[in-house]
């Protein structure tokens, strides 16, 4: 098993409160590691959270796990190639961030982890997606799709209540059942794990299109969190946000990312570099560079990566 | 002719040229009001023209509209006793002993009922499907040339039409049935399922526009969470579509309340209710509605007692203007709004 051990670039953004943190990086190329697979010696901080892994245990590895990867995915519409032959993997515990110029593919590739591409008709797919050893193809598509959620640019709860938009993904076909009691620990769970608790517990009944823009992202990030995804898709989650719901949403994604592999895509570098572990930089459909975010960002290995991250970081 | 607008006409505020000092260009009044603008505004002639005529338009409607209402208003008060809302209609030569419209007054709304109640969820699935289906999309096109057909044919046409349906033998459990086979053909069931047709398209617009103003992005949260199709519009789109689907029904209503030549022709001429004996005799009865009221005692029809026409108008009226009321406080109660 090949590792490569990388130093990632600690101190920008809300990220540096954390103590910086020692990370291997699997090249997915020549290594596919499959669940529960343990990449290193015996590992110390089995059991603590990535962000407890630090300064204390310097040279120790980390625990990586992957949630589902592609290989060599293409997907057209008509005669356009979005997405060619990319191959990448999604890992628990960390922030997986997509950026690349507007068209460039990268909200095709996100919406193909969780088959919503499927709805656009012209939509072709090659290559295989995989989630925990298993095709997303052999999955039902709405088993698939509870187990990887999704976050879209503009906030979308439901017209209904706060606590009904949380317990939605958990009733059955759209009936009523199962009854509020038994829902409800896993709706306060939800809201706490999204941060949106505090604000909301007095008024679950209240309708959720009555909250801010900041919080009703917030509430459908609670909204997936409920039926407990193993990976989140977040497409430009912030890009409707004031600065300050931004910051908030930010920092609940990164405390997410130890329960929920997280794939975001972003068109803010600025939020790139903040909140990801792993940048993958997509162009014309193509992936043309992936790695840490300080080696994309500080020493991007292409020259298209060093033209496009240099506007912001040069 | 030149004329400097400057001074013809002086504004509030200083426009380029008013200040010596002023760097910007200075207009050239002579060009422009031989033109005939105004540098007030910039409107020609023609405009002003079309301006003034747009308010006088405007306001003659609002005259139109209120000398409706208040000449209504005028007769049918005058005419109107409370008894005629709780007595029946009877047959005499005598005015005075004709009684009131309490039957055309149960037969619009048990009519409006009935329309609306097929109309409602027909309309709705037909919107669902062209919306959120609408393939292949030859049939779709189809439908909506159905659907415009349907608003366009001309309530009386309908209304033969039905006849001509309803009085077939297999459709005789839908109204009386004489000696010897002969289908009435005329009942509440035949009348509404007709007046549904009317309703239908108020429905399917409005349900349409509602599902329409719903971002495919909330379609695909939805998704998201695992939900298949139905459960997404049933859970999520129906609910948010809810204030339309009020809208066009009560549209609906507001049409089947005033449709006359329906009712001439497939409720019956009978002025007073008459339920068929059996199961849903009512229904399968004859009737009349305010519309047919109306008619039937205005100086057209056979009763000529127009003090009950107009006071029967006046309620009708009363009645549509309450709905079009209904439709704009659903209108304005707040419907769901995502960016």
């Amino acid at each position: 098993m090949e590792l490569k051990e990388d130093q990632p670039q600690n101190g920008s953004g809300p990220a540096a409160d954390v103590p910086p943190l020692r990370r291997i990086v699997v090249e997915s190329e020549t290594v596919p590691i499959r669940v529960g697979d343990y990449a290193g010696p015996p590992d110390p901080n089995y059991g603590r959270e990535p962000w407890q892994v630090g300064a204390g245990s310097e040279g120790e590895p980390v625990w990586v796990e992957e949630r589902m990867r592609t290989e060599d995915l293409s997907i057209a519409y008509g005669d356009k190639r979005a997405v060619k032959d990319v191959t990448i993997e999604v890992n628990s515990g960390e922030v997986l961030a997509l950026i690349g110029p507007s068209g460039c593919g990268k909200t095709t590739l996100l919406r193909s982890l969780n088959r919503l591409v499927e709805l656009t008709p012209a939509a072709k797919r090659t290559g295989r997606i995989i989630l925990d050893d298993q095709s997303v193809d052999d999955f039902d598509v709405t088993q698939l799709r509870s187990r990887v959620g999704m976050l879209f640019q503009q906030p979308n709860p439901f017209p209904m209540s706060i606590f009904d938009n949380v317990a939605y993904g958990l009733r059955e076909r759209g009936s009523k059942k199962p009854r509020k009691k038994i829902l409800e620990p896993i709706v306060v769970d939800a809201l706490e794990r999204a941060g949106l608790w505090d604000e909301v517990s007095s008024n679950l009944s209240h309708p959720a299109l009555a909250l801010s823009g900041g919080q009703q992202q917030r509430l459908c990030i609670a909204r997936s969190l409920a039926v407990s995804p193993e990976v989140l898709l977040l497409d430009e989650p912030c890009s409707a946000l004031d600065p300050i719901s931004t910051s908030i949403i930010e920092d609940t994604i990164v405390e997410l990312k130890s329960e929920v592999a997280i794939v975001i895509v972003t068109h803010n570098l600025q939020q790139a570099a903040r909140i990801a572990d792993r940048v993958a930089f997509m162009y014309l459909g193509d992936m043309v560079e992936q790695g840490a975010a300080g080696q994309v960002f500080g020493a991007p290995r292409e020259e298209r990566t060093q033209d496009y991250v240099g506007g912001g970081f040069g | 002719m030149s004329i400097d607008v400057r001074t013809a006409a002086p504004g509030p505020r200083p426009g380029p040229g008013s200040d010596p000092t002023d760097p910007r260009p200075k207009p050239k009044p002579s060009m422009s009001a031989a033109a005939g603008i105004s540098h007030e505004t910039g409107w020609s002639v023609g405009d002003r023209v079309g301006l003034v005529a747009a308010w006088v338009c405007g306001i003659s409607l609002c005259v139109v509209a209120a000398s409706i209402v208040l000449f209504m208003a005028w007769k049918g008060i005058q005419f109107l006793h409370l008894d005629m809302l709780t007595t029946s209609p009877e047959a005499s030569l005598d005015q005075s002993k004709t009684g009131g419209f309490l039957d055309p007054l149960v037969g619009t709304l048990l009519l409006t009922v009935i329309g609306i109640a097929f109309a409602v969820p027909t309309g709705v699935a037909i919107a669902v499907w062209l919306t959120e289906y609408g393939r292949p999309s030859g049939l779709a096109r189809l439908v909506e040339s159905g659907v415009e057909i349907v608003a366009g044919t001309p309530s009386i046409v309908l209304a033969i039409f039905g006849l001509l349906v309803f009085q077939q033998s297999f459709m005789g459990i839908f109204s009386f049935t004489a000696e010897g086979g002969a289908v009435f053909g005329r009942s509440f069931l035949t009348a509404g399922a007709m007046m549904a047709l009317i309703a239908l398209p108020l429905v399917i617009g409005s349900t349409r526009e509602a599902l329409n103003t719903i971002p495919r992005h909330v379609r695909e949260a939805s998704y998201a969470l695992g939900k298949d199709k139905a459960s997404t519009i049933r859970r999520v789109l129906l609910p948010s579509a809810r204030s339309g689907i009020a809208t066009g029904a009560t549209l609906g209503m507001g049409r089947i309340c005033g449709d006359t030549a329906i009712v001439v022709i497939l409720l019956g001429a009978s002025m007073q209710t008459t339920p068929e004996s059996g199961f849903l005799g009512l229904f399968r009865g004859t009737g009349s509605t305010l519309t047919s009221y109306v008619y039937n005692n205005s100086p057209a029809g056979e009763g000529n007692a127009p003090d009950k026409a107009y006071a029967a108008a006046f309620v009708l009226l009363m009645i549509v203007i309450l709905l079009n009321f209904v439709v704009s406080l659903i209108g304005k109660r707040n419907k769901p709004q995502w960016n």
